[in-house]
């Protein structure tokens, strides 16, 4: 009898365990359960991405529609490439939809911000939103102002 | 004349010293290597790793549990009037979070498991060697490493990466309740910055990597200084001290060694 409660026991931590493993997978790292048939893949190509990580937000209106997954160089051309997977429910950004990155508050992380265009045509699975907006990076822009106020 | 024989017997002090150490090193991994293999489950020794998880695992459960709630309020408080400064209470879930994924539950569990479980199991083995029960079973022809010392290593190794995900989760449902319920963080900021920047494979599984790790080096001390301890009490206090003082700082030197190779760009 005693050795069944002993066994019961291991048995009920090892179940604790696992749920603390999806907890954490699910709850915390907000790794979710929709398969790749939920999302679709867009690109977009930026001068400058300004900190944009991947695993950032992609949001529109301040609503979270989608996630950054892949952030690489193009070779040839010198400008970054971003990769998002937006979710299926937002299936109807329009082809002339612009992405800025922009910075959650002060000091806050960056993400990309979109907003819908006015055209008739979305944009499919692998397609590029042309109109791109790059990060505000300080030092260039105090650069700008300098030197625009040296012009005067 | 007799100078020079001091300062001679002082460097030989010196290396014997060292070479006992060395000694010691090796005689612990020969140790480790000859109880590791397992025969899975079905051989002799399962009902005993049962055990051996039940008293090393489910009882450290309730110590880790509150340990992690409690450190997971400090947690959220002190992260709080630090972020408040800047405005960016906002980012309070990762903070809490990363910090206890990454560094604060593998290595608070496994100081916690060194005081609770590792103590304890080096005075059972010692005091097993003290009674000569080990002797008696090499008398009887029964390998007492694979019998005593091989279901605890797996038990300690099992158990330890268990008890650090609970920590860690504790801690961060006892960061929420400070942080949401006693000053006022927003819910959906605290949960929803945390997802944006915790990451499963990255973070969560490197933790456990570390846990794992933890959990091995920390049985195996505490195990091979219980089987190496002089057969006497004042033997086995000796050896639980050390085993809880080389236990902890060989668990705060690894960490820094896997922080610098898992996530650390160094």
């Amino acid at each position: 009898m005693r050795t069944r409660l002993m066994e019961l026991a291991v048995g009920a931590f090892m179940v604790m365990g696992a749920i603390a493993l999806v907890l954490m997978a699910l709850r915390v790292s907000g790794l979710s359960t929709a398969d790749a048939g939920d999302k679709y893949t867009i690109k977009a190509y930026f001068e400058n991405l300004g900190g944009l990580t991947e695993r950032a937000k992609v949001s529109m209106s301040g609503v979270t529609i989608g996630r950054v997954t892949n952030v690489y160089l193009d070779t040839e051309d010198y400008v970054a490439v971003v990769e998002m997977e937006i979710n299926k429910s937002m299936s109807t950004l329009t082809t002339d939809t612009s992405a800025a990155i922009l910075t959650a508050g002060l000091l806050g992380e960056k993400y990309i911000g979109l907003t819908v265009g006015a055209d008739d045509e979305y944009i499919e699975e692998g397609g590029v939103i042309e109109d791109t907006q790059s990060a505000l990076v300080l030092e260039e822009l105090i650069g700008q102002f300098l030197f625009n106020k040296a012009e005067e | 004349m007799g100078l020079i024989d001091k300062l001679l017997s002082q460097i030989q002090f010196v290396g014997q010293a060292g070479l006992e150490r060395i000694q010691g090193l090796g005689r612990a991994g020969v140790f480790l290597y000859s109880s590791i293999p397992w025969g899975g489950p079905g051989s002799a020794g399962f009902a005993d790793l049962v055990k051996q998880i039940y008293s090393i695992g489910v009882r450290s459960l309730s110590i880790v549990i509150v340990a992690g709630f409690f450190v997971g309020m400090v947690l959220g408080l002190q992260g709080y009037t630090i972020l408040s400064d800047f405005g960016s209470e906002a980012a309070l879930g990762t903070m809490v979070s990363l910090t206890l994924i990454r560094e604060l539950g593998p290595v608070m569990t496994a100081l916690l498991f060194a005081g609770r479980a590792g103590s304890a199991l080096t005075a059972e083995i010692g005091l097993m060697k003290a009674t000569e029960q080990i002797s008696a079973m090499e008398m009887m022809g029964v390998d007492p490493l694979k019998r005593i010392i091989t279901p605890r290593l797996w038990g300690g190794f099992i158990a330890m990466p268990i008890l650090a995900l609970l920590f860690s989760l504790v801690g961060i449902w006892g960061g929420a309740y400070v942080g949401i319920n006693m000053l006022g963080v927003d819910e959906g900021a605290y949960w929803g910055n945390m997802q944006a920047s915790v990451s499963f494979y990255d973070d969560v599984l490197k933790g456990v990597v570390k846990s794992l790790v933890f959990g091995l080096v920390v049985t195996w001390i505490a195990v091979y200084q219980g089987f190496d301890s002089m057969p006497t009490s004042e033997g086995i206090s000796k050896a639980t001290t050390q085993t809880v003082v080389l236990a902890s700082l060989a668990v705060l030197g690894l960490d820094f060694v896997l922080t610098a190779i898992m996530l650390g760009g160094v």
